[in-house]
């Protein structure tokens, strides 16, 4: 799984690896969502190829890049009020391919839900929403899910709960491209790591060899340092 | 005429309110599109009625049919090619291009038709009564009351049954996000107008069996179907069938009152609920199928 020069952005190459956790970091406007819409298919690039298993989708619709894999979770949940959570889960099966996921899936995953699932989830917690929104796009069977600020606006132990999922997913050979603020969070879950500023990709490279002074100043921009990793 | 009459037929007419204002509920909760062609539409339909009826010597009622299927067409390809174009530029052009669409429909009515009225003979249906406890019910007027009940009954359940009123109402509520968990959105706005198109061709021909009609009748009714959503609540298809109860017995009451009073009746009613429950009797929109 793989993608190729998106340079919607400034120049930003980066692939997935089935089975593996790539995060986005930045500050504010760095441009992580955008390139997150971009290949959910929200935005169209300027210039520049999104690749799927060497398929190019760049020209997809969003809605067909779902049939293709390709689930974004988007920043701030985005549930749809006037469905009960278990039409929020069930819609996102839709245009989904078919493989381990379903209803019952989710609610294995999540036990909480079952007994909830015929209410709306505008009255649910953070987190709770948080999860119908993984569970939305898990149904759907990605090869390749995009995580937009899943810590937003949540408790850490929520957050952390929420990571502790990623381990499983990616086990069972998805890919995950994930955008975050939350630094610490970001670095200790995945497996790569590129730092994103002003557009650019200022920073690349396995968490375990980005030193943190090395980190901070390619997220602030204090000083411009060569690519590495 | 006894009062309890005029209750029982003020109801009944609301029926025909009822059905013919469900598209443009429709088309208004899930588009957020207000259809100022939807009465020229009705009329179209009830003129393409004629044609079918003179043309094959079928039955009124065979007719529709053949003319429901096709606006379902005509409302699909409308939306996708017309409306939708015009609702990624602003949700004012809509406005402005559906005005365009009702000009459009009646010149070219009047141009292959003429500026006589005309009228649907459904022979016994429009005469034929029955009595129950001593009133006189048309079987028209419960046929119409009836399809238009089955009509939004059966919307709801669309609506919240099933698959694709799954995706219409999440496309209403937020078109980015439906579309990044898998929804075409344009296919399923299309679908919804189709439907809403179905709908106004039952209520054009109903009204064609109801009263006469010609090439300029479209906008005055274009009113009725306002008033009764308005009455009802934006976007809640409960809340139309209520609107057009409430018009029509408005209508039927005022008229009992003095001949001449029945529509400024119904007008008053509308004025009385924009002044003090704007928001209609059934207010809702995003949860329009619950």
């Amino acid at each position: 799984m793989r993608y190729g020069q998106l340079q919607a952005l400034t120049d930003v190459t980066l692939s997935v690896a089935a089975g593996e956790a790539v995060a986005i970091i930045g500050a504010n406007g760095a441009g992580k969502s955008t390139l997150l819409r971009t290949i959910a298919g929200l935005h169209r690039p300027a210039a520049g190829k999104i690749q799927l298993d060497g398929r190019e989708i760049t020209a997809l619709p969003a809605h067909e890049r779902v049939r293709a894999g390709v689930v974004q979770v988007p920043e701030g949940r985005r549930l749809f009020p006037s469905l009960t959570l278990e039409e929020n889960l069930q819609i996102g099966a839709t245009r989904g391919r078919a493989g381990e996921w379903n209803l019952s899936r989710v609610y294995e995953l999540f036990p909480w839900m079952p007994a909830r699932r015929h209410m709306t989830t505008v009255f649910l917690s953070g987190g709770e929403q948080q999860s119908v929104a993984i569970g939305r796009a898990l149904m759907a069977n990605p090869r390749i899910l995009l995580l937009d600020e899943l810590s937003l606006g949540l408790a850490p132990a929520v957050v952390q709960r929420l990571y502790a999922l990623l381990p499983d997913l990616l086990e069972s050979g998805l890919g995950v491209l994930l955008v975050e603020q939350d630094v610490t969070q970001a670095l200790r879950i995945s497996g790569h790591a590129h730092c994103l500023l002003e557009g650019r990709i200022t920073l690349s490279g396995r968490p375990a060899d980005l030193a943190p002074a090395d980190v901070e100043a390619a997220y602030f921009g204090f000083e411009r340092r060569g690519r590495r990793g | 005429m006894s009062w309890v009459n005029a209750v029982v037929q003020g109801i009944l007419l609301g029926g025909l309110y009822a059905l013919f204002a469900c598209g443009l509920s429709l088309m208004f909760g899930v588009m957020k599109v207000v259809n100022l062609a939807h009465g020229d539409f009705a009329v179209l339909a009830a003129y393409l009625a004629l044609v079918i009826v003179s043309g094959f010597e079928v039955p009124i009622l065979w007719s529709v049919l053949l003319v429901a299927p096709l606006f379902g067409l005509v409302g699909y390809v409308v939306q996708r090619f017309i409306i939708q174009r015009s609702l990624d530029v602003s949700p004012l052009t809509t406005l402005l291009v559906t005005f365009g669409l009702s000009i459009v429909i009646q010149n070219a009515l009047l141009e292959a038709a003429s500026a006589n009225s005309e009228s649907l003979q459904s022979g016994i249906l429009a005469s034929g009564s029955f009595q129950v406890a001593g009133l006189h019910v048309g079987y028209l007027s419960v046929l119409i009351f009836v399809t238009a009940t089955a009509v939004i009954v059966g919307l709801q359940l669309f609506l919240s049954r099933t698959s694709l009123g799954r995706q219409l109402r999440a496309a209403s509520d937020d078109q980015e996000t439906a579309s990044s968990v898998g929804v075409n959105v344009r296919h399923v706005f299309g679908v919804a107008a189709g439907i809403a198109f179905g709908t106004v061709a039952l209520a054009g021909v109903a009204f064609g069996m109801y009263s006469s009609f010609d090439p300029a009748a479209g906008p005055q009714r274009l009113i009725f179907a306002f008033e009764a959503v308005v009455i009802g609540g934006m976007g809640s298809l409960w809340g139309t069938l209520l609107g057009g109860i409430v018009l029509g017995l408005a209508q039927v009451l005022g008229s009992q009152i003095d001949p001449g009073f029945g529509v400024l009746a119904g007008h008053i009613v509308f004025l009385a609920v924009l002044a003090f429950r704007p928001s209609g009797l059934i207010p809702q929109v995003a949860q329009a199928a619950q």
